[in-house]
């Protein structure tokens, strides 16, 4: 199947192993994947914040790029930004054509693992690695997406590496975008009973499938020197140790 | 006694004070191991709760969009069965309609039955002002009187307070010997306030559910008081919202087991008080006065759209403020408003105005937590969304128009016009890569501080308590390129 990959400016930038670690797991997969140069970022933060003429900028962008693509789905590596895509018509009200546009556009996008599960119905990418991995669901993948399993198969399927559920996995990690930096205060607080979790679950490794809840908790985890590292599922996926 | 109490406008505030407050934390770090646990547990003893919730925010709609026609007849069979029906356009007038029926029955005092609506017109202050004093009989309402307070939970009104500080405080207040035993504490309580409900005349309580069909008023509770407020007493005086009306009795079966599930875990309440009118016969036991004061303050005005109509379907269980990973963090007062919590932070300025609780919307990290457990499916971060667009974007809302934010909406400008573009995309973030060199040490950007952290707020703010990733040497797309060759 061909693929169109939004990589997310937050993976080009920050952590771009994520985005070569997902081409590899979806052309393990079968997959051949395209990267439209031209992309940049999906226009979440100004969304979120409230500043939807400016989201819309990127809503448009966004939909024009996908648009030139033959590819029969744009995956993800993210499910907050695959949620932002599926909230691209809220901003083309009193506009039926956008509209309609926008609704094409999200009917094929999809988030990294639920496309592996769900679209390819594929469980076991042939991974392998070690350690002990526990899972935290990004909250707009989990809750906007119904995202929960897709995550917990794939992991379960790594080879060698043992999965172990933390305790309030669903429970928010306090990014929230601009969230974080607003109210630092309350955004760290609410990191610290993560972090507690994620120490008290005794895996070496916590999983994400999104790269802003992980930059949020390796924030942390450096900071206070503990010893687990984070690791985007892509990463997981793509390796093979 | 503290009598100035933390309002909206200084939300930034009083959240870092709350977060400060080590005993506060303990307090609602057991709210949520208990309540979250208790909710879980007491809907999985029902088969279809998502089929319930459904059904509730159904009913809850048609009713909305209808309003007038159930408050007719609400408030017509109401009246039928013998109560007096008031209209109360804002608080004041509220608040003088229930002074006048104070008043008229020569009352110097009025027992209280927990009441949000009431709550919200600040009718102890009216009262007292008035040389009347508000006795409240609930045992939370009643400690947070007795500490001066306003209740930081919609359930659970001195959910703030330990054991020990309440401790303290009766023996301050009530003059008991010091004790750590909850039952001499309750006893204590039960003792006053029995005495208290003999003396009293009037009784005021609010509503849970106003059903159209039959004027009959619900109110759950349990501890008893409500149903002494309201049988003891000769007068009783109920503030109804009017989003509570509902159409039928059937209804009922709906809503009553949501809302008791949802608030605190529980199957049922102890006491399901359903008044229709007063009684019929002089000997009953009962008040010979039914006064319905019917109360708008500002929700008429969130009737007229649909996204925000939806704040209306709320039934008050408290069940999002549980949830809510900010809510654990900073409680109630925190949001210098009667309504606090998820539910708070969009009802609050649409109730009193968005300029005067402009913080309120941004207190969240849209994690959707609560729209999962609200009982009757309000999608509370899209209405969060909605009050942050109107403040942003300077757009007119209710009476007022927001100021715009000119430092925060020149950035996102700037973000929109140099993002929307790969070039200066690109270039923008090779010129964050030169200019991390001097911050990033490892590999990362550890605390930031003095005059950087200042002229880059976000930075500084990231870095108080985490380390920020560098941006990589090499960006995705070039790895692509490289790739591809």
């Amino acid at each position: 199947m061909k693929v169109a990959l939004f990589v997310t400016c937050l993976v080009d930038q920050l952590c771009p192993n994520v985005g070569m670690a997902t081409v590899e797991v979806l052309e393990r997969a079968g997959c051949t994947v395209t990267f439209d140069e031209r992309q940049t970022c999906c226009g979440q933060p100004a969304f979120n914040t409230g500043y939807r003429t400016e989201a819309r900028e990127f809503a448009t962008r966004f939909i024009e790029i996908f648009e030139s693509t033959d590819a029969e789905a744009i995956v993800i590596p993210s499910g907050s930004c695959t949620a932002m895509v599926k909230h691209f018509h809220e901003m083309f009200e009193g506009e039926p054509e956008w509209k309609e546009r926008a609704d094409r556009i999200a009917a094929k996008t999809y988030e990294l693992s639920s496309f592996l599960i769900n679209v390819l119905g594929v469980v076991n990418i042939g991974a392998t690695s070690d350690g002990k991995a526990t899972c935290h669901d990004a909250c707009h993948g989990l809750r906007d997406l119904n995202i929960h399993d897709e995550p917990r198969l794939l992991l379960n399927n790594v080879e060698g590496l043992e999965f172990v559920e933390m305790e309030n996995a669903d429970v928010c990690c306090g990014f929230g975008g601009t969230f974080s930096v607003k109210y630092p205060e309350i955004s760290a607080g609410i990191l610290d009973n993560k972090i507690e979790m994620i120490e008290n679950s005794g895996a070496d490794t916590v999983v994400a499938c999104d790269a802003s809840c992980l930059m949020q908790i390796a924030g942390r985890l450096s900071r206070i020197g503990s010893k687990v590292k984070t690791k985007h599922i892509a990463e997981i996926l793509a390796s093979q140790e | 006694m503290s009598t100035t109490h933390a309002t909206a406008e200084t939300f930034d505030r009083n959240a870092r004070e709350a977060l400060a407050d080590p005993v506060l934390h303990g307090a609602l770090r057991n709210l949520a191991d208990s309540f979250v646990i208790r909710r879980r547990n007491a809907i999985s003893s029902v088969d279809d709760w998502e089929g319930l919730r459904e059904r509730a925010r159904s009913i809850k709609d048609a009713t909305l969009l209808h309003l007038d026609e159930y408050l007719e007849r609400f408030t017509e069979n109401a009246a039928k069965a013998g109560a007096t029906i008031h209209w109360a356009r804002d608080g004041k007038e509220a608040c003088e309609i229930v002074l006048g029926l104070v008043g008229a029955k020569n009352a110097g005092m009025v027992v209280k039955a927990k009441t949000m609506a009431g709550e919200e017109i600040h009718l102890n202050e009216a009262l007292e002002a008035a040389g009347i004093e508000p006795v409240e009989t609930d045992l939370g309402e009643w400690i947070i009187q007795l500490a001066g307070e306003t209740p930081s939970h919609i359930v659970v009104p001195a959910i703030h307070k330990t054991k020990q500080q309440i401790a303290d405080l009766f023996v301050e207040k009530v003059g008991i010997e010091k004790t750590d035993n909850v039952d001499v504490l309750t006893q204590t309580a039960r003792k006053i306030l029995r005495k208290r409900f003999a003396e009293a005349q009037v009784g005021i309580s609010g509503v849970n559910f106003g059903v159209a069909e039959t004027g009959t008023i619900l109110i759950l509770e349990n501890e008893g008081n409500i149903r002494l407020t309201t049988s003891l007493t000769k007068t009783h005086i109920a503030v109804m919202g009017i989003e509570k009306v509902i159409p039928k009795l059937a209804d009922l079966d709906v809503f009553l087991k949501l809302l008791p599930r949802s608030g605190t875990g529980q199957r049922l309440t102890t006491y399901q008080s359903l008044i229709t009118g007063v009684k019929n016969n002089a000997d009953d036991i009962g008040p010979d006065e039914l006064h319905i004061v019917m109360l708008d303050n500002g929700r008429s005005r969130m009737l007229a759209h649909p996204l925000t109509r939806q704040s209306l379907a709320c039934i008050r269980c408290g069940a999002c403020l549980n949830a809510c990973p900010v809510y654990q963090q900073i409680g109630g007062h925190a949001y210098g408003s009667v309504y606090p919590g998820p539910i708070g932070a969009i009802i609050t300025p649409q109730l009193f105005g968005l300029s005067k609780s402009k913080q309120l919307p941004y207190a969240s990290s849209l994690c959707g937590a609560c729209r999962e457990v609200c009982p009757v499916k309000i999608d509370i971060p899209a209405l969060l969304l909605h009050l942050r667009s109107e403040i942003a974007e300077g757009i007119p809302s209710g009476t007022e128009t927001p100021t715009r934010k000119r430092g925060e909406s020149f950035a996102f400008r700037m973000y929109s016009r140099m993002w929307s573009r790969s070039g200066t995309y690109a270039l923008s973030m090779r010129a964050a890569r030169l200019m991390q060199k001097f911050v990033a040490r490892d590999g990362k950007i550890g605390k930031i501080g003095g005059m950087l952290a200042v002229l880059v707020p976000p930075l500084g703010a990231w870095t108080a308590r985490r380390d920020a990733p560098i941006v990589a040497a090499k960006s995705f797309r070039e790895m692509w390129r490289e790739k591809k060759k």
